[in-house]
């Protein structure tokens, strides 16, 4: 480039800056950067589609003839083929397995995550935490096995087999807990471990046990960290599919004990999108219906626990 | 209390009352700072002990004893003396010829004839076709080793022309074999190569994209109110369940953009009578949208750790932008973004929910050869076997399990191995 301009017309522009030195038109670069937000669009396309298909969908559910929105909020009995539409007989199925993945995941996520921040020494971290880790990285449907083959024969041999029915609540949710135990375990472990040292410390000093500095300094401290950490887990336990498919039973039931068979939202949706579905049937429809439900509670929880998390951070930095 | 005890005592001399009682509270407190350290390390510990749990679960249902009845009790076919495996070709053909029905025959010969399979092929023809094993019962592992004797004893009274044997239900034979609805001859075959066309396709659409709006929200995007919703949104997206993506791409893939998915489009359709749009091509797509959010994640944090020095060192030999990411950016932070993708992938590898949803196929006995194929996948296919209450659907589910998460472990190990080697890089 510079060879082909002549001495002559730089001497002419002496006083200004030399063409080749100022900024160029560069179209590729501009093409580039149009591609990189493209990218980045791709994930505001994503929450459009979801949002339009689950409303246009559901919308086209509450709008037939056969359903009525209060009975659909109201009533208990979910059956299609008569037309029955309550939403609660899957919602209360969604929310004993829930319950009970939190009995097992929440204790269990906090007490671990005590121990990792505050008293394990970092050998032993290192190999407990990744331990924990894989726990994360096993697939659900792996879950769903386990909780079909070993927890609900176990739960029959504890209770008895006339109590427990093959498929049941109860199983589905404590291995759930499992599963969601690590969650817990990483994010509440993440708070603790935000905590500044100085408090520590202080607390230390003061002639506080260790029990007494990580029960009334530190968790305190990380409270709001570790309530992110808990609500994010149950809109985790609300959102999982695979073992309640499996293990918590294929039918809808409305009933509060959990050793009975019921079908929640999840595994509602799983088994009749896994028949042959046809696209005009009030079924097809209908799992679009609890689709939408399922994604505002999820969406919901996880907003809150986000803000939560939110203000944690400003507190702390 | 205590503290305002001790205090008080500073005034005048303690009584010594006072301080026997400090002292029994401090060893009240430290004895409940001991239990509760058990408590604490007792919840890591029952973590391990559902792994464990899981673990010696699926490995107890992969090996054990079967109880096995034969149509035709292969001693029976021996010849002379010699033993049904040690037959020569010849003498199998004729055992087949003897046996095995007309129409049967006809249709086997006209597959390939008998005289050009080898030996191992026409072997297994004679036990498929003459033996025709069927397995009545199967035994864990646990009972298979401990409890073997009253097997024994249940396989003589309940079963008395049955042959007890010990089946490794994970073999050559499983993996290299497609699905079937016997459990004993079903194999995984087909689903391991539909993970994988799945997957690919996965990585194709994901991988680009997912580092494009990485590079994006790091290097080109202003704070402004549109850069913070797609950061936000990303955010927001990596919390939705895996489900609801499946029913994004049942409406989305399969139905809106059937054509193309189906392969009609591009005059590629496989299988266009029962394929429609519930093809590799959707489930693959589905997947991609589904560790969108994780991977961009994971990518910006590689980007991010990338020092500006490095960035600011190109701007000042002139590189353009695009140049700074090409050169610079980028190599230094490809380990990281590789972590994180192997990482997404293997989240993909066992999805299972939204694969169903956008409909896997129950029943594929051919290898899947293009993208518009019908599909299923190896954790599709661990649901279905599981669902199944017939003796043996379990043991196979258990052995897919295995094989599901052997190909998961070394993902991660080299996910492992990456980021050991992009640490050392930093250091």
């Amino acid at each position: 480039m510079a060879t082909a301009l002549s001495a002559k017309s730089l001497a002419r522009r002496a006083t200004t800056a030399p063409p080749e030195l100022r900024k160029k038109p560069r179209p590729l670069e501009v093409l580039i950067q149009a591609f990189f937000f493209a990218c980045g669009a791709v994930s505001i396309l994503t929450t459009i589609g979801i949002v339009y298909v689950l409303g246009s969908e559901a919308w086209l559910f509450f709008r037939s003839p056969e359903v009525d929105l209060v009975e659909f909020f109201t009533t208990t009995s979910w059956v299609p083929a008569v037309g029955q539409f309550g939403i609660w007989s899957l919602v209360n199925a969604t929310m004993m397995t829930t319950t009970f993945a939190m009995i097992v995941a929440l204790p269990l996520g906090l007490a671990s995550a005590i121990y990792l921040s505050e008293y394990a020494s970092p050998g032993v971290r290192n190999v407990l935490k990744p331990i924990l880790e894989i726990l994360a990285g096993i697939p659900t449907v792996v879950y769903g096995y386990f909780a079909l083959t070993f927890m609900t024969p176990l739960l029959r041999s504890i209770f008895g087999r006339d109590v427990v029915e093959i498929y049941n609540t109860a199983s589905a949710g404590l291995v759930m807990g499992i599963l969601i135990l690590p969650l817990v375990s990483s994010m509440s472990e993440d708070a603790l471990s935000a905590v500044p040292r100085s408090l520590r410390e202080a607390a230390y000093a003061l002639g506080a046990t260790r029990l007494e500095t990580a029960v009334r300094i530190v968790v305190p401290a990380a409270l709001s960290g570790i309530t992110a950490a808990f609500i994010l887990a149950v809109s985790r336990a609300v959102g999982e599919t695979m073992i309640v498919a499996i293990a918590a039973g294929a039918g809808p039931a409305f009933t509060f004990n959990p050793f009975k068979a019921a079908e929640t939202m999840t595994g509602h949706i799983v088994r009749i999108s896994g028949g042959d579905l046809s696209y005009d049937s009030i079924d097809y429809d209908s799992i679009f219906a609890i689709g939408l439900l399922l994604f505002l509670m999820t969406l919901v929880l996880n907003l809150i626990s986000r803000a939560i998390m939110h203000r944690f951070r400003e507190v702390y930095e | 209390m205590i503290k305002r005890s001790s205090h008080s005592a500073g005034l005048e001399p303690a009584p010594f009352g006072e301080d026997v009682q400090l002292r029994r509270n401090l060893a009240v407190r430290h004895r409940v700072g001991a239990v509760w350290h058990v408590l604490f390390l007792l919840a890591l510990i029952i973590g391990i002990i559902a792994l464990t749990a899981l673990i010696y679960n699926i490995l107890d249902q992969t090996f054990g004893l079967v109880a096995v009845e034969f149509k035709v009790p292969p001693h029976e076919l021996a010849q002379d003396g010699v033993p049904l495996e040690e037959l020569s070709d010849a003498q199998l053909i004729a055992l087949l010829e003897a046996r095995v029905s007309k129409g049967v025959l006809r249709r086997l010969k006209a597959e390939q004839p008998l005289e050009q399979r080898d030996r191992e092929e026409l072997l297994s023809l004679v036990y498929e076709r003459v033996v025709q094993p069927k397995i009545v019962k199967s035994w864990s592992l646990t009972d298979s080793l401990l409890r073997r004797r009253s097997v024994e004893l249940e396989v003589a009274q309940k079963y008395p022309s049955a042959q007890l044997q010990f089946r490794s239900w994970l073999n050559p034979n499983f993996i290299n074999r497609p699905q079937s609805s016997d459990p004993q001859v079903a194999g995984v075959r087909t689903a391991i190569l539909g993970s994988l066309w799945t997957i690919v396709i996965t990585i194709l659409v994901a991988f680009p994209l997912g580092v494009g709006a990485a590079i994006y929200l790091e290097e080109y995007a202003a704070d402004n109110a549109l850069n913070r919703l797609i950061q936000t949104n990303i955010n927001n997206l990596a919390g939705v369940p895996s489900i609801i993506y499946g029913m994004l791409g049942l409406a989305i893939f399969v139905r809106a953009l059937e054509p193309l998915t189906s392969g009609a489009l591009v005059g590629g359709a496989a299988d266009p009578t029962t394929a429609n749009g519930r093809t590799i091509l959707s489930a693959g797509l589905t997947l991609a949208l589904l560790v969108l959010p994780l991977l961009i994640v994971n990518a910006q944090e590689a980007i991010r750790a990338v020092p500006s020095s490095l960035r600011e060192a190109g701007y000042a030999l002139g590189a353009t932008k695009w140049q700074v990411i090409r050169d610079h950016v980028l190599p230094n932070a490809l380990p990281g973004i590789l972590t994180g993708t192997i990482l997404s992938i293997s989240r993909a590898m066992g999805e299972t929910a939204p694969l169903i949803v956008v409909g896997a196929s129950t029943y594929i006995v051919y290898d899947p050869y293009s993208p518009f194929f019908k599909f299923t996948t190896l954790p599709v296919q661990i649901y279905q076997w599981t669902a199944r209450p017939q003796q043996g659907f379990r043991n196979i589910a258990a052995a897919a399990i295995v094989v599901l998460l052997v190909l998961l472990l070394s993902l991660n190990a080299a996910a492992i191995i990456m980021r050991n080697r992009f640490s050392r890089r930093l250091i």
